[in-house]
C-alpha cells in the first residue's frame, strides 16, 4: 500500500516534469536548460540554428507594427505557404504539354481540397503585392541606409526573384492566357542589350558584313524558352526553374538576409 | 639588421641567390592561370549545355505546296499552326507574311469580312498587304523569303526575312512573280 502511495506520488506532474527534464532525451534537445536570464536567453539564440539568424534583442519601439507593417515577416510566411502548397501541388502536376492543362483542371474537380492551387496563386499574387509593401517600409523608414545597404542590395535580388517565380509560375497551367503572356513576356528577352539577337548591340556582333554571331536560335530568349517559341521546352524549363532553380537561390538569398539583419543592427531603428 | 628569407635551395653558381623563389612564384601564376582557364572553360561548356543542338519545331525551310492552288486575293491560312505563315497571292504574285505581330508578338487573326489581321492581345491591325494601320504596332508584318522548287513547289525560308521599313519588300526574294 505504502509502495503504491510512492508510486502516485512519484507520478505527480512536478515529479514527472523533473524526470523529463532530467532524461537524455531531453537535454540534447534543449541543451542550456530553461532560460531564467538574459545570458541564457543569448545562449538559446545563438546555439539555435534557425533562431541564430535572429537578432539577439529587439527594440520594442521597432516591432511596432505601424513601424514594420510586418510586411517582411508576412512576405516569409507566404514563401513558406508558397513552397508547402507548391510541393503538394508537384504530386498531381505534370509538366508536359499533353497533361499540364488537364491537371491543373483535374487539381480543381477531383483532387481533394479542389483550393490547393487557388490557395498557392492568390498566395503568390499576396506575395508580389507583400513583398513591393516592405521595400516601401524599408524606402519610407529610411532603414537602407548604412549600415544596411548591402541587404538593401540582397532585397532587390530577392524582389526580382519573387517576380521571377511568379513568371515562370503564370506559365504552369499552360492556358491560352499562360501562353500568350509568357509569349509576350519573353519576347523582352529578344531585345536582351548584347544577349538579345534584336536587342541593342546585337547588331555589333557580327562577323564581317551580315553574318550575325547572335541569332534566334543562339540568344537570351532562346536560352529561357529551349526553343523559338513557347512550347514543350519552355514548359519544362519554366517548371525547373519554378520548383527547383529559383526558390533554392531564394532561400539562400533569404537566410543572408535574415542574417544580415542581425549584423546590421536590428529589425529597424535608429542605431 | 634586417632579416632575409633563406632560399628554397641553394642557388646554382652564376644563378641569383632567390632563384629558387622566382622559380615558385612562376609555377604559381603558371597554376593560377590554368585554374582561371579551366574554371572559364567549365563555365562556358555548362552554359552551353542550355542550348540544344536539335530542335523538335517544324524547320525554318519548307515547301508550300503549288502556286496554283492559291487564289488571289485570299489569305491562306493552312501553314499557320504549323510554321507560323501565311501565304497571300495577288494580281501580280504571291508573297509569305510572318503570323508574329510585331508589336509583343503574339499570333493576329484574319478576318475576311473586314479584309485585316486583327491580333487579340492588344488589338494591332494590318491591310493584307502586311501594313499595320491601328494599334499599337510599330512596324508592318514581316515577310519571309519565297522561290519556286524545281518540281514547282513554293519553297518558304523563314531564316531570310524582309522588312517593310527598310525597304526590303523590293528586295528579289520577298514577291515571288507570278
Amino acid at each position: 500500500m505504502s509502495q503504491l502511495k510512492e508510486l502516485l506520488t512519484s507520478l505527480s506532474p512536478t515529479k514527472l516534469g523533473e524526470a523529463i527534464q532530467k532524461s537524455q532525451i531531453y537535454r540534447s534537445v534543449f541543451r542550456v536548460g530553461v532560460p531564467v536570464s538574459d545570458r541564457k536567453r543569448m545562449l538559446v539564440m545563438l546555439g539555435n540554428v534557425f533562431l541564430h539568424l535572429h537578432p539577439v534583442k529587439v527594440r520594442k519601439s521597432g516591432i511596432r507594427l505601424r513601424f514594420t507593417w510586418c510586411m517582411g515577416g508576412i512576405t516569409f510566411f507566404l514563401f513558406l505557404v508558397l513552397t508547402f502548397t507548391g510541393l503538394l501541388l508537384m504530386f498531381y502536376y505534370r509538366p508536359t504539354i499533353e497533361y499540364a492543362y488537364v491537371d491543373i483542371i483535374d487539381l480543381r474537380e477531383q483532387v481533394p481540397l479542389g483550393i490547393m492551387r487557388e490557395i498557392h496563386r492568390w498566395g503568390a499574387h499576396a506575395m508580389v503585392i507583400s513583398v513591393w509593401l516592405h521595400m516601401v517600409r524599408v524606402f519610407m523608414t529610411g532603414s537602407y541606409k548604412p549600415p544596411r545597404e548591402f541587404n538593401w542590395g540582397v532585397g532587390v535580388i530577392l524582389l526580382v526573384l519573387t517576380l521571377l517565380l511568379s513568371f515562370t509560375g503564370y506559365l504552369l497551367p499552360w492556358d491560352q492566357l499562360a501562353m500568350w503572356a509568357i509569349t509576350v513576356g519573353s519576347n523582352m528577352a529578344r531585345a536582351t542589350p548584347f544577349a538579345g539577337y534584336e536587342g541593342p548591340g546585337a547588331n555589333l556582333l557580327t562577323l564581317g558584313e551580315n553574318i550575325p554571331l547572335i541569332s534566334s536560335t543562339s540568344d537570351a530568349r532562346f536560352a529561357l524558352l529551349g526553343g523559338t517559341r513557347v512550347g514543350e521546352m519552355a514548359l519544362l524549363r519554366f517548371y525547373v526553374l519554378h520548383c527547383v532553380g529559383l526558390p533554392l537561390v531564394a532561400g539562400f538569398l533569404m537566410a543572408v538576409h535574415f542574417w544580415r539583419i542581425r549584423r546590421d543592427g536590428g529589425i529597424s531603428g535608429p542605431l | 639588421m634586417s632579416k632575409v628569407n633563406p632560399p628554397l635551395r641553394a642557388a646554382k653558381p652564376g644563378e641569383p641567390a632567390d632563384a629558387g623563389r622566382r622559380s615558385f612564384f612562376s609555377w604559381m601564376s603558371l597554376a593560377w592561370v590554368s585554374f582561371t582557364a579551366s574554371m572559364l572553360a567549365a563555365g562556358t561548356a555548362t552554359a552551353r549545355f542550355m542550348f540544344p543542338n536539335v530542335l523538335f519545331e517544324p524547320p525554318l525551310t519548307f515547301r508550300a505546296g503549288r502556286p496554283e492552288e492559291l487564289q488571289v486575293g485570299i489569305v491562306d491560312e493552312r501553314f499557320k499552326d504549323s510554321n507560323q505563315v501565311w501565304l497571300v497571292r495577288e494580281g501580280g504574285g504571291i508573297y509569305a507574311l510572318s503570323t508574329t505581330c510585331t508589336h509583343l508578338g503574339c499570333t493576329p487573326n484574319w478576318l475576311s469580312a473586314e479584309q485585316k489581321f486583327k491580333c487579340p492581345c492588344h488589338g494591332s491591325g494590318f491591310y493584307i498587304t502586311g501594313i499595320n494601320f491601328e494599334g499599337p504596332a510599330p512596324r508592318p508584318l514581316e515577310r519571309f523569303a519565297i522561290s519556286l522548287a524545281d518540281d514547282g513547289q513554293l519553297v518558304i525560308d523563314k531564316g531570310r526575312k524582309f522588312q517593310q521599313e527598310k525597304g526590303q519588300w523590293e528586295l528579289p526574294g520577298a514577291y515571288l512573280e507570278f
